[in-house]
């Protein structure tokens, strides 16, 4: 336990995990932590081996060396595992036959919980108007916010969602990111996976980034900006190729952007302000550009990509 | 146990099940509706000799040829359903002591088929005898010799296959290799028996649909003095199989 992790403690420990099918490795020597009271953002492309951890840490997938433990212990060990851990990797995996009601009734049941937990992840999630329907004939969305109706049963400190809003609408994306952003501030830990980083920069607290199966990045979402994201600066004038030589002079690195703007690295604004004021350039304009985290992730995972289409 | 009413509750809230119950019920009941008048009207024209193997309790519960491969695929879905629409992620990680889950299946689908199994071949027993006694053939009684025996035994034979089933269901994951495999042992194999080597026949006294089912006839056949055994060992080939099924089920990723 590191004590950068603060607020929180760790409540998912990933030591040394590892999957192989045949001669793949899906999932190699990974190590992270997952602490409460927080979003954490668990990051990869497609393939980057994300589904394959977060089924060993809830037992469905039995890992080829390492070890996944949820507050101390392993998965199957937990007493009553929906009071600790609840998981959603699949929304789709509910019978279509059966009723909203009928499919978290069960799983109350089989945890042993009250039948009144049923109807009360039912509000929460503002499902109780579509209880009595058969969730084949959901949408996706609804789908989605039933396996999270499931996931709080128990209502549980650790909460896992793989992929929660793929697919979803703009109004289903924002109500799932506000609906993590409450569970973290109630204290809980909660472990969402994405393969788009955009996805991430409104919700995570903290980043774990793989590819490959291999760690990247293990840090906080603020560290992870400062650290990758190197700034540029946008630049216009009415003689770009001239300032652009007095650029590179003083040092910058310089490439040429759309509309005859300059893109300018190794210079902070205001040095490049006083260099423009000094030789009686007029700017206009003069505009720091953050790297945005699709960028540092795109920058981060290139040479983890399993399968890179050409570029044509 | 948790695991049990949950899986009692999944099992009772799809349409499917009750579906399948009830075709179970029509089908059967209907076989034995039609079947019976036509064997009534033909009881005249047998010779001395076919009139000596004349058994009615049999002819009224030979139904359990077809139903069985309904009952089974009560069986198969309980399990491939599962699979198939991913709920299994689902229902271990709510229940990851897996034993557990696929233990509390098989009572789920042991009782109930159990209750269905008693109840259809009473349920086609009376039917068949009534049809008999109304085209004026001779029909039997509950108190004959060995005919409680047969619907009972027919009963029994029939929650067996459903368990068969179960385990095929969790063997093979999927639905169509399930109940292709349960139609291959229960109807393929005993219709092409006569041309697999002798050796079998041992097999042969336990398996489905031949010496298993033997239960279902009151006359003695000198093939099958015990029935019971034949039905004891069908029952015991059938655990060994779930006892295989559990452990894959324990071991395999989802």
């Amino acid at each position: 336990m590191r004590a950068s992790r603060i607020p929180g403690m760790t409540s998912i420990d990933v030591r040394g995990l590892t999957k192989r099918y045949g001669p793949r490795t899906v999932v190699d020597d990974l190590s992270f932590t997952v602490s409460a009271g927080q979003v954490t953002g668990f990051l990869g492309p497609n393939g980057a081996g994300k589904s394959t951890t977060m089924r060993m840490i809830v037992g469905l997938a039995a890992p080829s060396a390492g070890s996944v433990t949820i507050a101390g212990r392993r998965y199957r060990d937990l007493p009553v595992p929906l009071t600790q851990v609840g998981a959603l990797l699949d929304a789709g995996a509910v019978h279509g036959g059966r009723t909203a009601y009928h499919h978290l009734l069960a799983l109350a049941a089989s945890n042993g919980l009250p039948r009144r937990r049923v109807a009360e992840v039912l509000v929460r999630t503002g499902m109780e108007g579509v209880a009595g329907r058969r969730a084949g004939e959901f949408s996706l969305g609804m789908r989605q916010r039933l396996g999270i109706a499931a996931t709080l049963l128990g209502d549980p400190r650790v909460l896992i969602f793989d992929e929660p809003v793929n697919g979803l609408d703009p109004e289903g994306i924002r109500w799932i990111r506000d609906f993590m952003r409450s569970l973290a501030r109630e204290g809980r830990a909660v472990l969402v996976s994405s393969h788009l980083m955009s996805e991430m920069a409104q919700t995570a607290d903290h980043l774990v980034v793989i590819g490959r199966g291999r760690l990247i990045a293990d840090t906080g979402m603020s560290e992870f900006m400062r650290a990758n994201g190197e700034g540029t600066v946008l630049v216009r004038t009415a003689d770009p190729a001239a300032f652009a030589q007095r650029l590179s002079t003083a040092g910058a690195t310089v490439r040429e952007g759309s509309e005859s703007s300059l893109v300018v690295s190794g210079m902070t604004g205001e040095q490049i302000g006083k260099l423009a004021a000094y030789h009686g350039v007029a700017l206009s304009e003069l505009s720091p550009q953050r790297a945005s985290l699709e960028d540092v992730f795109m920058e981060l995972t290139s040479d983890s990509l399993d399968y890179q289409g050409a570029t044509a | 146990m948790n695991a049990l009413r949950a899986e009692w509750i999944k099992f009772y809230s799809l349409r499917s099940t009750w579906l399948t119950l009830a075709g179970l019920v029509v089908a059967g009941l209907g076989i034995t509706f039609l079947s019976m008048s036509a064997i009534a009207d033909s009881y005249p024209d047998l010779t001395a000799e076919e009139r000596l193997e004349w058994d009615p309790t049999r002819l009224s519960l030979t139904l359990f040829f077809v139903v069985q491969l309904i009952i089974g695929v009560l069986g198969v879905l309980v399990v491939t359903s599962e699979y198939a629409t991913g709920l299994l992620r689902t229902s271990l990680t709510a229940t990851p002591r897996r034993h557990r889950l696929l233990l509390a299946k098989v009572a789920v689908v042991a009782a109930v088929a159990v209750v269905a199994g008693q109840v259809l071949m009473f349920a086609a027993f009376f039917l068949g005898q009534n049809r008999l006694s109304a085209a004026g053939a001779p029909h039997a009684a509950l108190g004959d010799p060995h005919v409680l025996r047969a619907i009972v035994g027919t009963g029994l034979y029939l929650a067996v296959i459903a368990l068969l089933a179960v385990a095929l269901g969790t063997i093979l994951r999927a639905t169509a290799g399930a109940l292709a495999a349960l139609v291959a042992i229960v109807l393929l194999v005993p219709a092409l028996a006569d041309i697999f080597p002798g050796w079998l026949d041992g097999l042969f006294d336990f398996w489905p649909t031949i010496g298993g089912s033997a239960v279902v006839a009151t006359l003695p056949d000198p093939a099958y003095p015990h029935p019971w055994v034949n039905l004891a060992g069908l029952a015991a080939g059938v655990a060994v199989l779930l006892a295989g099924a559990v452990v894959l089920f324990g071991r395999r990723d989802v």
